[in-house]
């Protein structure tokens, strides 16, 4: 557990009363801060309101599950954090830069310097080896460690000349992980990393971000619909229809070998 | 090497079967851009590099004979650089061991020495001796069909007096790099030769002392040749002057401008054609691929790969297939180019041609790739990249299907399962499907064009020898004979028919323009030299007036009833205007007509001719020709046989041949669009085709569902492909029109056919390789994956 989240722990004991949590007496300073954030948008023929004004704030070095049915807004909430997509209204802000007013190019730039990826189906380039799946983000981050660390970091210092079509669902997840740690980012966004995988190799996967969480010290966010890997968190945020239904803080934080579902 | 590189490398690996059928496309092109601009380009240099060297003249006139003395007031024309006189006399050879009647024309040179105009290029031995008068110089063509070398005897028949000569060298000049005699329309090397020999020996023996019958002279920088020409008309006119004309009248130059213009035509028709396919089947192509990478571009973007990166990696992709493309294009084309110009060789008489593959020649190839490359894929990779990388994150949307109205309205009922998921397929993307349809129909526009082009030359030389001329022999008198010679003709052994006719040779002119050629007097009724209505059935001759071949009449912009300014070059010069009394169709060549009658009255002279044209039984030719040969006054004797056979080989060693190249060109483009669409289909199809595989329906159903879409796309590119096919054909009709001949616009059921036929067989064979992909597609993985 980081010191940050202890100390928030510390001074405000879990419950759903703050939702926005503005203010956190001793917790870590502000990653991400996002306020009424509204995304609508159409898919083939229904227009979908995916968010409905939420508010959020994450803070550096924290661990964070978000929860929600399918349809929730959790996944687009990520990207709009990520600066993957823009929000029709509210504001986002990444450490005091507004992330809703950025360019374009202003958001490729936040997202090779800052943000790592993990999606639920790897999306890993089937063309290339693990550890060239990994130098293609280290090819353009300005601080990047070396792709045979960050593989190790995974458990995967023998694998690294497989090609995903090699290697089995779990090993691609952490290649994906990998592949997110290794430009060295201040947080990680992953959207249901443990989504297509059996249970046992979900716990590797998820041992894999606590270990960099741990480590590294990056914040990381977390998207599941699987209440049970809140468990491990700093704190749970819950979604519904597109708000934010409640934040919750973890008394005990339990690591990710303890847990099964 | 960056990982985003390898990742290039490895997807053109991965796409080598579609990535190999676009660069043979744009290979395809930029060979036919090689071929056509390298030989163009190398002829034209070659031709301008000789004319130069030997400093050809540009001006030439023939008369019955003027005193040397006149030499000095012809050099004061205005206007005239250089000028020499000559004398040339039509000959009669013997070639030892050669038994066929052999003509020549047999030239005067100053006294052992080059002249200053149209010099000699040796190839072999030397000029002959100042002071000898048994030693000529001949021919290339002539010395290598007979085998002939320096040092060789030949016996020469000048004004009926026989000489025997040596060659003392073999020559190639400027004037006669085509080199054919005047009334033939190819070279016959065998039959026709040029030589040269000492001025004063010439003059002895046909009678040409201190006089000259031919002039050759070139301009002063600036000066107007039709000035010139004029000063010389005047000067020479009351010396039998019968004809000035500048090198556009000269046979062997026009000849060889006509072959320029073809190949010009040519290297702007061909390549642009198959560029125009070439970019359109990239960007269809290429818009697929790129679609196929959406997911991965959006994993890219959300690394923070810039659109200007990934635009650039979509670029190099491509730029690297047109690369290839392009490098397999200009050594194929180089190669060709090269043999092509071997068979020019032939025809063409230059010391040597300079063949070579200039960079521009390269660079425009590859600018011409690129922009068709830019054209096709520019949208697609900026389109694909523009996606926001949330957007391709999201799960695929259920494609939006609708019932058509052809399928409630019609068979709706009547189809079964898989056929009507492959007309909502089609029907879904109209504008894809009529894309693919319209990348099938080009290709089979392509093989269309291809095949016109060889059906045309055949039906051409069909009707110029089995309609127009329909005479075994030919033959011309000297001088006009009276009209009784027919009847000594008919007693000859083995001729079957005679007709006889009188040739006059003549200018026309109509308004600024002129064209000099033959008034062809005939029967009014010919029966073995048809004059032929634009619906190809035989026409009388009117009883007055003139008849053009339609292509000289629309050259000289006339219509019929129009008066024509005729300028007679035989005796005393005259001009008569005629009226255009109608026009002839005729395929090969151009020519003016009416009846003999009128004719000898045009040239105020009694029932005259100086040619006639014989049926023969071909058993007694040889008796024939010895008869006839004993004649006096006969000139020339031709096989028409021999001149089919000649144009028949040098239209298939030229237009043919390109024409060859090119179905096999659009073949392998007609296969690689086919396979390529195929390809695409089947990716953008396998998990469905898995997932019905899975739920229990047959192999053949599931494959049905794939190939029936080939099939349909196939069925429906037929007959646009035939349309744009005759578009093609009309283009290269239009380009390839000149006066030695004009391919018809007739396609024929074999060019629809092949056609058709082609994409076929291309469709086929791209149709068994997908079911044979389908038979190894691992349903369960396929089904596994994410889209």
């Amino acid at each position: 557990m980081t010191e940050g989240a202890r100390a928030r722990m510390n001074a405000e004991p879990g419950q759903g009363g703050d939702p926005v949590g503005t203010s956190r007496p001793g917790a870590g300073s502000i990653v991400f801060e996002a306020r009424g954030l509204t995304k609508t948008y159409r898919m083939g023929e229904v227009r979908i309101e995916a968010l409905r004004g939420v508010d959020l704030t994450l803070y550096e070095g924290e661990l964070v599950v978000m929860l929600g049915a399918s349809g929730s807004g959790k996944s687009t909430l990520l990207n709009i954090m990520g600066g993957l997509d823009t929000a029709t209204s509210g504001t986002v802000c990444y450490r005091g830069q507004d992330l809703t007013r950025a360019s374009q190019a202003a958001l490729t730039a936040f997202r090779r310097d800052h943000v790592g990826f993990v999606f639920q189906f790897y999306n890993l380039i089937a063309s290339l080896t693990a550890r060239e799946n990994v130098e293609i983000v280290t090819d353009i981050s300005p601080h990047p460690m070396p792709a045979e660390r960050a593989l190790e970091l995974v458990g995967l210092a023998d694998r690294m000349d497989h090609f995903p079509s090699q290697m089995s669902g779990g090993e691609q997840q952490r290649v994906a992980i990998a592949r997110a740690i290794a430009k060295q980012p201040a947080v990680l966004l992953c959207d249901e990393p443990t989504g297509a995988l059996d249970s046992r190799t979900g716990i590797r996967v998820l041992e894999a971000l606590e270990q960099i969480n741990r480590e590294l010290r990056t914040t990381v966010a977390i998207i599941t619909h699987n209440a049970m890997i809140g468990e491990m968190a700093d704190r749970v945020v819950r979604l519904r229809d597109g708000l934010v239904e409640s934040v919750m803080d973890n008394a005990h934080r339990r690591t990710a070998s303890e847990m099964s579902w | 090497m960056r990982a985003l590189d390898r990742k290039l490398l490895r997807d053109i690996a991965t796409l080598k079967g579609q990535a190999a059928a676009i660069a043979m496309v744009i290979a395809s092109g930029v060979m036919t851009l090689i071929i056509s601009v390298t030989t163009y380009d190398a002829l034209r240099l070659t031709q301008q590099r000789f004319y130069q060297d030997m400093h050809f003249a540009e001006v030439f006139a023939e008369l019955k004979r003027a005193p040397e003395s006149l030499v000095e007031r012809l050099r004061e024309t205005p206007g005239l650089n250089l000028v020499e006189t000559r004398i040339r006399a039509p000959v009669r050879l013997e070639v030892p061991g050669f038994d066929d009647p052999v003509r020549g024309l047999l030239l005067s040179l100053p006294d052992g020495r080059q002249p200053a105009l149209n010099r000699f290029h040796l190839r072999e031995g030397d000029l002959p001796e100042s002071g000898r008068s048994d030693q000529v110089v001949v021919s290339d063509a002539f010395a290598e069909a007979h085998g002939l070398r320096a040092g060789d005897a030949l016996s020469v028949i000048i004004d009926g007096r026989l000489s025997r000569v040596r060659i003392s060298g073999i020559v190639l000049s400027p004037e006669f790099v085509y080199q054919i005699a005047p009334t033939d329309l190819l070279p016959d090397y065998r039959r026709y030769a040029i030589l040269w020999m000492n001025r004063r020996a010439l003059a002895r023996a046909y009678g040409m002392d201190g006089a000259f019958n031919s002039i050759v002279a070139s301009l002063q920088a600036g000066a107007s040749e039709a000035g010139v020409i004029d000063g010389l008309e005047r000067a020479l006119s009351p010396y039998g002057l019968v004809i000035a004309h500048g090198r556009d009248d000269l046979h062997s130059h026009r000849f060889l401008s006509d072959e320029l213009q073809q190949l010009r035509a040519q290297a702007v028709i061909l390549p642009g054609i198959f560029m125009l396919v070439s970019a359109f089947l990239l960007n269809i192509v290429m818009t697929r691929i790129i679609r196929t990478q959406r997911e991965q571009i959006a994993v890219l973007k959300a690394f923070g790969y810039g659109n200007g990166t990934l635009a650039a990696h979509f670029g190099l992709l491509t730029g690297l297939i047109v690369l290839t493309g392009w490098l397999l294009g200009v050594v194929l084309g180089a190669w060709a180019a090269s043999g092509l110009m071997t068979l020019y060789a032939e025809y063409f008489r230059f010391p040597e041609i300079r063949f070579r593959l200039q960079a521009w020649v390269m660079l425009l190839a590859l600018g011409v790739a690129g922009a068709a490359a830019l054209i096709g894929t520019g949208r697609a990779v900026w389109q694909a990249v523009a996606v926001p990388p949330a957007e391709a994150m999201r799960p695929a949307v259920p494609a939006r299907f609708r019932r058509g109205w052809l399928e409630r309205k019609l068979f709706g009922r009547l189809l079964d399962q898989p056929t009507r998921i492959i007309v909502r397929n089609l029907a879904r993307q109209p504008l894809k499907s009529g894309l693919s349809v319209l990348g099938i129909a080009m290709s089979a526009g392509l093989l269309m064009m291809g095949t016109y082009q060889l059906d045309a030359v055949d039906h051409m030389i069909d009707t110029q020898y089995r309609l127009v001329n329909r005479m075994d022999v030919q033959l011309s008198f000297g001088n006009p004979v009276p009209t009784r010679v027919a009847g000594e003709l008919r007693h000859l052994p083995g001729v079957t028919a005679v007709e006889t006719h009188r040739s006059v040779p003549v200018r026309l002119i109509a308004g600024h323009r002129r064209y000099a050629t033959a008034i062809l007097g005939l029967d009014e009724s010919p029966g073995l030299r048809q004059l032929l209505d634009a619906r190809q059935r035989p026409q009388r001759l009117p009883p007055e007036g003139l008849l053009l071949t339609d292509y000289l009449a629309r050259d000289l912009g006339l219509a019929v009833g129009d008066r024509v300014e005729v300028e007679v070059l035989e005796g005393p010069r005259r001009r008569v205007s005629i009226p255009l009394a109608g026009v002839v169709d005729e395929p090969i060549g151009v020519s003016a007509y009416m009846t003999r009658t009128a004719l000898n009255r045009v040239m105020r002279e009694g029932p005259a001719v100086n040619g006639a044209w014989l049926l023969i039984d071909q058993d007694q030719s040889q008796a024939l020709f010895d008869s006839l040969w004993a004649l006096p006054g006969v000139s020339s004797i031709g096989l028409i046989s021999d001149a089919e056979r000649g144009i028949r080989e040098y239209m298939g060693d030229t237009v043919q041949m390109f024409a060859l190249v090119f179905v096999l060109l659009a073949g392998s483009i007609a296969f690689a669009v086919v396979y390529n669409t195929a390809r695409i289909t089947f990716a953008e199809r396998a998990r469905d085709l898995a997932t019905l595989e899975v739920l229990g329906h047959s192999r053949l159903a599931v494959s049905w569902i794939l190939i029936g879409e080939i099939v349909i796309l196939t069925l429906l590119a037929i007959p646009l492909g035939w349309a744009i096919g005759a578009g093609f054909c009309w283009a290269i009709n239009h380009a390839f029109s000149m006066d030695l001949f004009r391919i018809p616009l007739l396609i024929t059921p074999r060019a629809f056919a092949v056609a058709a036929g082609g994409v076929v067989v291309a469709s086929s064979i791209a149709s068994l390789m997908m079911a044979r992909r389908l038979g190894r597609l691992d349903k369960v993985s396929v089904l596994k994956a994410v889209e």
